[in-house]
């Protein structure tokens, strides 16, 4: 095996079929995020500085609530990816995969929290 | 590559080589501010979190959220996000094929820098 070269190895087999997916799938978050992100600013920093029953006035009301709950969903995906990238850049082997994982992790937990709790003040 | 001892040949150029450019420090800084972002993020994630869970928790959250420290977090990320939002758009032009040139691409890095901080001049004076 050891006189085998990566291109003999490889040959053969295809390409992985997913190589577009992580950037198509960025794109597709960066163009709604250019919609979502100028809203969520406008709604969210129109609310921060509130009294505790102002703001939970304001979020009981669907628009800033689907603003709020959308953009923390797409932008920690959109986050994920782009993060996945800068590790994929800077850390290798073994120690690549566990961030990998880590950062994944934190993304989707707090984009869950996220939602969970505008979707408990707007109902 | 073949299974052989690489041995210390000489390695193309990399980043320390090059005189920092417009076009480079423009894309640096957009990794830079897309991922320095999740500090803020995970603060208004909390700050949810602390007003759907009772009055005491939001005043806790709420009082480091809207605390010196929390306004400058929230200042440079929304100098952060305009900056990012910019260049994510010249990054969906240079998609099409279109503007990679260097002194279209160079215009384009000064508009990102300069609407970053114009962007955040209006959004601090709307909110304000």
């Amino acid at each position: 095996m050891a006189f085998l070269t990566d291109r003999k190895r490889a040959m053969g087999l295809g390409s992985a079929k997913s190589g577009t997916e992580h950037f198509w799938s960025m794109k597709v978050s960066s163009v709604a995020l250019l919609i979502l992100m100028p809203l969520f600013v406008f709604t969210f920093g129109a609310a921060l500085g509130g009294t505790y029953e102002e703001i939970l006035a304001y979020y009981s009301r669907p628009t800033p609530a689907i603003i709020a709950a959308l953009t923390l969903a797409v932008g920690f995906k959109h986050f994920n990816d782009g993060c996945q990238t800068l590790i994929e850049d800077y850390v290798h082997g073994t120690a690549q995969k566990i961030t990998i994982i880590l950062m994944t992790c934190l993304s989707y937990g707090a984009a869950a929290v996220g939602v969970f709790a505008i979707a408990k003040l707007a109902l | 590559m073949a299974d052989v001892n690489r041995g210390n040949r000489p390695l193309s150029p990399h980043l320390t080589i090059y005189r920092p450019q417009l076009t480079s420090m423009t894309s640096i800084l957009t990794r830079i501010t897309g991922n320095a972002m999740l500090i803020a993020a995970l603060m208004i994630v909390w700050w949810f979190l602390a007003a759907a869970t009772s009055e005491e928790y939001f005043n806790t959250a709420n009082a480091f959220v809207t605390s010196w420290f929390g306004d400058l977090v929230m200042l440079f990320s929304v100098l952060g996000l305009w900056y990012h939002t910019l260049a994510g758009i010249r990054h969906l032009i240079w998609d099409n094929g279109i503007g990679l040139d260097i002194p279209t691409a160079e215009k384009m890095g000064w508009a990102c820098l300069g609407g970053s901080v114009l962007l955040t001049l209006i959004t601090v004076a709307a909110l304000a």
